[in-house]
């Protein structure tokens, strides 16, 4: 055994080096990846979401309440997107996910104000994340306090009882004792179907490319058509077994309830899984071999994760990262099975979730289809 | 000879890859029941004016027919009725060898699929095998699956592709038997090959370089339209004479079968008169008759590489 020798360790190197710049996809992973990452964790990531969209629900027009609007206008934590007297209208706001908070204050708030009552404020929260109501739900009382302070000056003084002049009261809709598993374990239906079902696709059909038995099977009568939707079935239904699974452990030991149906939520998921296999498909025309196409996959996996409000609440992110979000199917499943299980949402409640899924899956296939034909000739 | 005699009957066919003409307008006959061989160095454009031929591939330019089906138009009656064994092994290997038969039967819609299925294991001496994964299997082996596969639709044209690569010779002999059995039965065989032996077996040979056709006919016929003329030289200091020989006028080729010299050129006279001026007695001279792979290695030379 001769020791180390510095003219073979650098032909290995050298060799090595070649090789990377050869792998286009691999050299974009290493690229790209820590880049997405960065700026995925970096800029779009906020564990203290701000700008959460709220409605209140105004019953009393008079200045303290005004002045409480105003608080809640300007305040970090609140974007109030709409100022109204229906309380059934608030009430919809909220199953649609459209806001997250709605602030109701009572009518004879003012008046109440002023005699030192306490007036009760109520907070309704979509609590169905508890990651994003928390912090907003601590400010508030704080906020509050503060801005009264300031408008109840001289005589009025004493009303700033050590309690605050206002009574707030939360209220937490949908997931009332704030359990994480509520939020994460209908969430995962998506994960884990966004990670199976792209790279498996895209591994299925790369594979046969790349053994040579794609050429066998165009010799024979078998038309390309009927040899994709046959390798995509069997796994639709894997899909299903997939999600069938992880409602039986979401239901039996998580205890996450499920107040919807669930037979909307198997057609609904359909959808989905097609937009996923028409993904894996798009990979596998564009990948060479099967590393690449999980790399591929690994490229739209981790958005999916990331920027869907899976890990992190969507409506903490800024607008162009929630913009991103809303492009992938992942978001948008997720808000359906959140909306079915935990809200009891009906098929009119997730209607505005289900075109951006339908979008997305006829430009995919239009794609995923078009790439798989030039393939061939 | 009337058209329907042809299995194969193609003229100008011709497929470009961006600028790179890989076919160049190749005009083929070929009768039924006739084994025809197909030779050329590698890439000179066979596999591709065989993927033509099943209906893979569109040529960009020719016409003709394959088993009287238009090889333009009427690629779904030709792959009914072709099978083609493509030159590396193309079934699955995490499949066993009567799963993969299921399937190719399936797909042709065989019927009586089982009957189907346990006469082609019986035929091709693969039914003690049949639980084995193709994966598991040696090149011998894989080529009788592969052969077993493309026959079970009971196809009228068979398409090799170097079906004899990496397989043993004793195995390569039995495959020959085999295809010889089935073109007495009728059917046409067109069968792609770098070997010479495999290449005299066949009825009939076309010789491909460069995506051009530089010869065609019986054994015989190509023999002879090479024009080719050969000395063999035995004795001592081979290597020595054979440096002296090159570039000689009327030698072109010079090449050692282990103590024997071949000698080869097309001009006959100038060659015989540089033999003549070299001749030693202790050298053994004999004219030959030039071999089927001087004459290729003769034709390879002179035609031009227009892919460069």
């Amino acid at each position: 055994m001769s020791g180390l020798s510095f003219h073979r360790l650098w032909a290995v190197v050298l060799k090595e080096f070649i090789q990377m710049k050869r792998d286009r996809v691999t050299f974009g992973m290493m690229v790209g990846i820590p880049l997405m990452q960065l700026m995925m964790f970096g800029f779009a990531i906020n564990s203290d979401p701000r700008h959460l969209p709220a409605a209140v629900h105004l019953a009393d027009n008079g200045p303290f309440a005004r002045t409480l609007v105003q608080a809640l206008r300007t305040s970090d934590y609140f974007r109030v997107i709409k100022e109204t007297e229906s309380e059934a209208e608030t009430q919809r706001l909220l199953q649609l996910g459209e806001v997250q908070f709605v602030v109701n204050i009572p009518v004879d708030f003012n008046r109440r104000l002023l005699r030192g009552e306490r007036p009760t404020v109520l907070i309704e929260a979509d609590a169905s994340d508890p990651a994003a109501t928390g912090p907003a739900l601590n400010a508030v009382a704080q906020l509050a306090n503060n801005v009264f302070n300031r408008d109840l000056p001289g005589s009025l003084a004493p009303l700033q009882a050590q309690n605050g002049p206002v009574d707030f009261r939360i209220h937490a809709h949908y997931n009332p004792e704030n359990i994480t598993q509520y939020n994460v374990v209908p969430g995962l239906m998506g994960v884990v179907l966004t990670m199976t079902m792209v790279v498996i696709t895209a591994l299925a059909i790369t594979r046969e490319r790349e053994r040579g038995t794609m050429e066998n099977l165009l010799s024979t009568p078998v038309r390309p058509f009927e040899v994709m939707v046959g390798k995509i079935l069997p796994y639709i239904m894997v899909g299903y077994i997939q999600i069938s699974l992880i409602l039986v452990v979401a239901h039996f030991i998580f205890h996450v309830p499920m107040l919807g149906s669930l037979p909307l939520l198997y057609a609904v998921a359909l959808l989905f899984i097609a937009a996923n296999l028409a993904v894996g498909i798009t990979f596998s025309t564009l990948a060479k071999n099967q590393l690449q196409a999980v790399q591929m996959a690994f490229f739209f996996f981790l958005p999916s994760i990331l920027l869907s409000g899976f890990m992190f609440p969507f409506r903490g992110m800024p607008e162009w990262a929630q913009a991103i979000g809303s492009c992938l199917p992942n978001t948008h499943f997720l808000r359906i099975v959140r909306g079915i299980l935990l809200k009891g949402n009906g098929l009119s409640e997730i209607a505005p979730q289900i075109w951006p899924l339908l979008i997305f899956l006829a430009i995919a296939m239009t794609i995923g289809v078009r790439r798989y034909r030039q393939t061939l000739d | 000879m009337s058209a329907p005699d042809f299995a194969i009957d193609v003229t100008g066919v011709t497929k470009r890859f961006g600028d790179k003409t890989v076919v160049d307008a190749i005009a083929l006959q070929v009768r039924r029941g006739e084994i025809y061989g197909f030779l050329g160095p590698n890439g000179s454009g066979k596999t591709t004016f065989i993927r033509m031929l099943c209906g893979l591939l569109t040529p960009d330019a020719g016409t003709g027919t394959c088993l009287g089906y238009d090889v333009r138009t009427q690629q779904a009656d030709i792959k009914r009725n072709v099978g083609y064994m493509t030159q590396k092994f193309s079934y699955y290997e995490d499949l066993s060898i009567r799963e993969n038969l299921d399937f190719v039967a399936r797909i042709y819609g065989i019927p009586d699929r089982r009957a189907a299925v346990q006469h082609s294991l019986d035929r091709l001496g693969l039914a003690k095998r049949s639980h084995q994964l193709a994966g598991q299997l040696s090149g011998g082996w894989k080529q009788r699956l592969a052969l077993a596969a493309c026959l079970l639709h009971s196809p009228r044209l068979l398409l090799l592709d170097e079906p004899t690569a990496g397989v043993d010779p004793k195995a390569r002999r039995e495959f020959w038997d085999e295809i010889h059995q089935l073109a007495a039965d009728g059917l046409t065989v067109l069968i792609t090959t770098h070997y010479m032996d495999e290449a005299e077996r066949c009825h009939r040979l076309a010789y491909l370089a460069y995506g051009r056709l530089l010869a065609g006919g019986s054994l015989a016929e190509v023999l002879a339209s090479a024009k080719l003329f050969t000395w063999s030289v035995t004795g001592p200091e081979l290597r020595t004479l054979a440096a002296t020989l090159l570039g000689r006028p009327g030698v072109e080729q010079v090449t050692a079968f282990g103590n024997t010299l071949h000698v080869s050129g097309r001009d006959a006279t100038s060659l015989d008169s540089t033999v003549a001026g070299l001749r030693e007695p202790r050298h053994d001279w004999k004219r030959i008759p030039a071999g089927l792979e001087d004459v290729f290695i003769s034709l390879m030379d002179c035609a031009k590489d227009n892919y460069s």
